[in-house]
């Protein structure tokens, strides 16, 4: 175990140099979400912009606006709401994909107690979107 | 309403909300909320569904720019992560157990808090010189970037610092909002940590913190289109303005004018929940 170099340069270059990189793949990601959903949002509006709104009691969205694949499936048949959804779930991901990339760089760092701690963060955000429904 | 007059309406309030809270600093998710529930009567839950996804766009969307300018230090905040997004799990099944109207007493409660928190003279604490053992064991000091070079600090209070960022997880799941303002004061005030680090560590941690929560919300149908889609995009226009105008602005009386407006949603949320009307 290389200990002895790691303390020499704690959260240093490479740490940075890789976040840079990540923070840029982050912002694409909300670009490319934010263009999804506004593709969604003028279909949207086009269809449904003289039904009144119904937002004062909740009744849970119906089934395929909740889980992702059914998602994609209807935002691959061009449902504006689920196109929208498409969107939205690409902007959730981009915090799980910080995660995962940050295990990655754990790994080639070769530290691998924060590849653990990494890889717990990322197990809570998977359950949360796919293990609770 | 219709839902082309409500989309545009709302797009406006949340860009607005999002425009104020970058320039503001004090974040616009605290805001969206109590917009949403009592100006446009939206069932809070739904409200704190959107407001946790532009909660994500904005932390994601900043991601770049905090991190190029070398403060945030990474294994803090994957570390004090899995306090967070535990919480947040915990925070949003609560939610989607208890009452609104206690939601809305809670929600009015934080944001007398965060006004409170606002208005308060930061002390700023000398550099902390010795790590306690568990912050070294788990290699938590770091440097940043001065004028005279790279300053190396340490860490303490790791167990306190763990607590609070649990109960701002739980707050952020319950409430739909970033929690921010908790996040900084367990890294500064409980760890020690420098407040530039922590503040630019915080905003990396709400978009992890948040998605924990939005996950859950969507699995039970919290997440509607119509609602999440204009407070999304106005939001993110909203808070990218913000940031640009920041260098410029000054700040100082729109912060206070903020924070009173902070105020008056809080109060009228507590007796909207106690008068059971939310």
């Amino acid at each position: 175990m290389n200990v002895e170099a790691k303390t020499a340069a704690p959260a240093g270059f490479d740490d940075q140099r890789i976040e840079i990189i990540i923070g840029m793949l982050l912002r694409t990601g909300v670009i490319l979400a934010a263009a999804v959903v506004s593709v969604g949002a003028i279909l949207y509006l086009v269809q449904n912009g003289r039904n009144t709104t119904h937002y004062a009691s909740f009744h849970s969205e119906p089934e395929r606006l909740k889980s992702p694949s059914d998602i994609f499936h209807g935002a691959i048949a061009l449902d504006p709401r689920e196109i929208i959804q498409l969107g939205l779930l690409l902007l959730i991901a981009t915090p799980v994909a910080r995660v995962i990339f940050s295990a990655i760089a754990f790994a080639i760092e070769r530290d691998y107690m924060y590849v653990v701690i990494t890889l717990i963060v990322l197990g809570i955000l998977l359950y949360s979107l796919f293990g609770s429904a | 309403m219709n839902v082309l007059v409500f989309t545009g309406l709302v797009a406006l309030g949340s860009l607005l909300a999002g425009f104020l809270g970058a320039l503001t600093g004090l974040g616009g998710g605290v805001v969206l909320v109590p917009m949403l529930a009592l100006v446009f009567h939206v069932d809070i839950r739904y409200a704190i569904g959107a407001s946790l996804v532009s909660v994500i766009a904005t932390s994601s969307g900043a991601a770049a720019a905090y991190v190029r300018e070398g403060y945030s230090n990474i294994r803090i905040g994957m570390f004090l992560e899995t306090a967070t997004t535990a919480g947040a799990l915990g925070g949003a099944a609560i939610a989607l157990h208890v009452p609104t109207s206690a939601i809305a007493i809670v929600f009015g409660l934080v944001l007398l808090y965060s006004a409170y928190l606002s208005s308060r003279h930061r002390e700023e604490h000398g550099p902390q010189m010795q790590s306690s053992p568990l912050a070294k064991k788990l290699r938590l000091e770091g440097t940043f970037p001065t004028p005279e070079g790279k300053q190396p600090y340490a860490v303490t209070g790791v167990a306190s610092g763990y607590g609070l960022m649990f109960g701002a997880g739980v707050l952020s799941g319950l409430l739909g909002i970033g929690s921010g303002a908790v996040k900084v004061l367990a890294m500064d005030q409980a760890m020690k940590i420098p407040f530039k680090v922590s503040t630019t560590t915080s905003n990396f941690m709400i978009g992890v913190t948040a998605a924990a929560s939005a996950g859950l919300y969507l699995a039970r149908g919290y997440i509607a289109p119509g609602i999440t889609m204009p407070v999304m995009l106005g939001v993110l226009v909203g808070s990218m303005l913000g940031a640009k105008l920041l260098v410029r602005a000054k700040v100082k009386a729109l912060r206070y004018l903020f924070a009173a407006l902070i105020v008056a949603l809080g109060i009228e949320m507590i007796f909207n929940g106690a008068t059971g009307r939310i």
